[in-house]
């Protein structure tokens, strides 16, 4: 009777805790997380950051990497010029964009193909560029369209090097910075990509697989099989080589699910801790790529001040969403009493949020909840973190070099604002250097905007709207706003499998990847040719707490002024509803 | 430093075009060089170390009628237990014909109702009437069908998962169930609220994520344990 008794005071105990917990996350909850994660990521800041700067300075070869070059049949100690180097990473990348097309054209050819047949061209056509071009935007279901072989050494090879072509561009502009009257070299593609996959991305992703296979993520070859379930139904037990693809979908910042629901699905992320994991595998690499860049060029604060505008960007993004979704504004919310429409309970609200300000402030796009349900001020802030441009802190490489873009209009700014000359590290900053920076800040927001209006002015746009008013709009300024950022994540009401948005969302993901990327490689071969200056006392100071304010409202503003009107008759015409 | 800059400095389009074929036939064999690597040799890497030692893990978390773990479907326990599902896999216990004597998961977008080739959540926005409607309709029919007053049903009872596929519902809507339960498989309450209770997961770490029920877990519990003690 006494056990008895115990143990129902238990039960209600334990049920009572998990009722208030569950309705009320208190605020130290989420506080708690992010502390745990901030932790992970400090404790490996300096040594990666290190580690990261010697791998794209030392002279040396690996072995296994010398025996790749004999192989590759390149050279990879021939210091390219900006526009060779430039050339190396189109010609790669053409190279793999035929390969992933051919790949998904002729899948009913392939082994371990699962039975699903070829993609159709425009298809076919959008998930080769998606997955070159870093996105991984899923017009398709990966459990019902894409097989075994597909997946592993197609999808999930470019979510190793498109990360590393990424990772490269950003080093190639560090070394213009690092380098003074040169005739605009700025290292060797073939070295920097190959380095990149086999000394940073492949350690750390074998690594990451064997933690997600201990959480309970699955990895075998087997076929999607029916069985019969425990009240008597059928379920198709999974299988697939997933745990090797999810590790580098974050580490790379692609986002790419093998399962359609992406970071949802129990398989891809199956526990809380599994993803805290992940959200730190996807912001490991961008905010330790400031503290190499601190290195390569000597001066570690010039690191500090770049990623205290990255983090306080990424910061603010993470309370917002999370205030947002706790205090469950809209219709809906209110009726269920709490936004849990397409979060997992695992997670609940605070660890949904977290996911969701890292993985649009990354260009990852991986989602752990349905972000077309996330409330209104929620949804509107993971679209506005993604409009800045991805530098809070972005894409694996492509943060980096957008975050140093926008230094570079801080400086010119600022120079304009005391009469100097602007330079920064040592670099003037000319009419023909401010030139590339500013066709680098307006590409992304005109092919946002362009296309957004393109898709609702056409009935072949208007089609695949599921939510009527404002939040339809949302949905497809979220779709271009996703492509061009390179992000990958959706407002998933929106059908965007037909040949309209497969082509024009292809279109917004390409030129939203290699225009700027060329632009960058430009202004790396200006700065690794011009002569670098001393700085003098009129010099202003980069590294100190009020160039990070510059910065940050250099960011802000020129976002701000772009997207505000068209954000105003989305999102926040829905969130004053 | 090697090479010449002078053949590079203002390129014709034509060799511009040269040069970038060339450059995308050496593309190719890096890319099928790192293929190899990336593409075949690391997942099977992967592959080997789970298989040898997380195999459970690996191959889907999967359970047998009888509770215990198996490492493939035709893996069945000694007295014959067919596997009939993964642990971390939620299923339809709300479309069973039986459905009062199981507890139940959250409402699914996936295909019909946990449909593991259609993994999806609905997708409908925060102001979207249809969901408002659906909401107001399942805290209507939940509390009928618990017996429990509307106010009380919490908001996972309510909403669908992200994946379809939840396998959990929170600790408040398992204890609005169990009476239910209770009733229809003739058991005593306290020995039903016993079971929620040791399928109940804490935070992880004490902070990250959420308390949990597992849904399958404490059904096949339920299940075994009334076999036990008939």
């Amino acid at each position: 009777m006494l056990t008895q008794t115990s143990v129902l005071i238990q039960t209600t105990a334990t049920q009572a805790v998990g009722e208030v917990a569950s309705q009320q996350p208190g605020v130290w909850l989420a506080v708690g997380q992010i502390a745990l994660l901030l932790l992970a990521l400090a404790a490996v800041h300096a040594p990666l950051g290190a580690y990261m700067a010697r791998v794209f300075t030392s002279p040396r070869h690996l072995r296994v990497e010398k025996a790749g070059y004999r192989l590759m049949r390149v050279d990879p100690d021939a210091e390219q010029r900006w526009s060779t180097y430039l050339l190396s990473l189109l010609g790669f990348s053409t190279a793999s964009l035929l390969l992933l097309y051919g790949l998904a054209r002729l899948q009913q050819h392939l082994p371990m193909n699962l039975g699903f047949s070829a993609f159709d061209p425009a298809g076919a056509w959008n998930t080769a560029v998606s997955f070159v071009a870093n996105t991984n935007w899923q017009w398709y279901s990966g459990e019902a369209a894409a097989g075994h072989l597909l997946q592993m050494a197609g999808l999930a090879v470019q979510n190793f090097v498109s990360a590393a072509v990424g990772i490269s561009v950003a080093v190639a502009l560090v070394r213009g910075f690092m380098r003074s009257g040169t005739d605009g070299r700025v290292g060797n593609f073939w070295s920097d990509l190959t380095r990149t996959c086999v000394r940073i991305l492949l350690p750390m992703a074998f690594v990451g697989a064997l933690v997600l296979l201990a959480t309970g993520v699955i990895q075998n070859f087997d076929a999607h099989t029916a069985i019969d379930t425990v009240a008597g139904g059928t379920q198709h037990v999974l299988g697939g080589p997933v745990a090797s693809q999810e590790v580098i979908k974050e580490l790379g910042t692609n986002g790419g699910g093998f399962f359609n629901a992406n970071s949802a699905h129990p398989l891809e992320n199956p526990s809380p801790f599994s993803n805290l994991f992940e959200i730190f595998l996807i912001l490991v690499i961008p905010f330790t790529l400031p503290r190499t860049f601190g290195l390569m060029v000597g001066d570690k604060r010039q690191g500090w001040a770049i990623l205290g505008a990255m983090g306080a960007l990424w910061f603010v993004s993470v309370a917002l969403i999370t205030w947002a979704e706790m205090a469950g504004p809209g219709a809906a919310p209110l009726a269920a009493g709490g936004a849990m429409e397409g979060k997992e309970t695992r997670f609940g609200l605070a660890a949904s949020a977290l996911f969701a300000a890292s993985t649009t402030g990354t260009s990852t796009g991986a989602v752990n909840a349905m972000h077309d349900s996330l409330t209104a001020p929620g949804g509107g802030v993971t679209m506005f973190t993604m409009m800045l441009g991805e530098i809070a802190p972005g894409g694996v490489g492509s943060g980096l070099y957008g975050m140093l873009m926008l230094a570079i209009v801080a400086v010119f700014v600022s120079g304009l604002m005391v009469g100097r000359t602007p330079e920064y590290l040592g670099k003037k900053i000319g009419r023909q250097e401010i030139t590339l920076v500013a066709l680098y800040i307006l590409t992304v927001p005109f092919l946002v905007l362009v296309g957004t209006a393109l898709a609702i002015a056409l009935p072949a746009g208007q089609v695949g709207i599921q939510e009527a008013g404002p939040h339809g709009l949302s949905e497809v300024l979220y779709a271009f706003t996703s492509a061009a950022n390179n992000n990958g994540s959706a407002f998933g009401g929106l059908t965007s499998g037909t040949p309209f948005y497969n082509t024009a969302l292809g279109v917004a993901m390409l030129a939203g990847r290699f225009i700027p990327i060329a632009l960058v490689l430009a202004l790396a071969g200006r700065f690794a040719s011009q002569r670098t200056v001393p700085a003098t006392a009129g010099t202003l100071p980069t590294h100190q707490p009020l160039f990070v304010g510059v910065l940050g409202t250099v960011a802000l503003v020129v976002v701000g002024l772009t997207f505000v009107p068209v954000l105003s008759l989305g999102p926040i015409v829905e969130s004053l509803s | 430093m090697p090479g010449t800059s002078s053949t590079l400095a203002r390129p014709s389009a034509s060799a511009g075009a040269a040069s970038l074929f060339r450059q995308t036939l050496a593309g190719l064999r890096v890319l099928l060089v790192l293929t190899l690597l990336l593409g075949v040799a690391y997942p099977l890497a992967v592959w080997g170390v789970g298989q040898l030692a997380l195999p459970w893990q690996a191959n889907g978390s999967l359970v047998r009628s009888d509770g215990t773990h198996a490492t493939s479907i035709t893996d069945t326990g000694a007295d014959g237990a067919p596997v009939v599902g993964s642990a971390l896999i939620g299923q339809d216990f709300a479309a069973a014909d039986d459905a009062e004597r199981w507890f139940h998961g959250r409402p699914s977008a996936a295909g019909d109702g946990y449909d593991t080739l259609a993994s999806a959540g609905t997708n409908l926005g925060p102001l979207n009437p249809e969901l408002v409607a659906a909401i107001d309709e399942r805290r209507a029919a939940l509390a009928a069908l618990n017996g429990v007053d509307p106010a009380d049903l919490p908001a996972d009872a309510l909403t669908a998962s992200a994946s379809g596929l939840d396998p959990h519902v929170s600790p408040a809507y398992a204890a609005l169930q169990v009476a239910r339960v209770a009733e229809a498989r003739g058991l005593d309450q306290a020995v039903v609220a016993d079971l929620v209770a040791q399928h109940t997961a804490g935070r992880d770490l004490g902070v990250l994520g959420e308390p949990r029920v597992d849904v399958l877990e404490l059904n096949l519990a339920l299940e075994n344990s009334e076999k036990m003690n008939p």
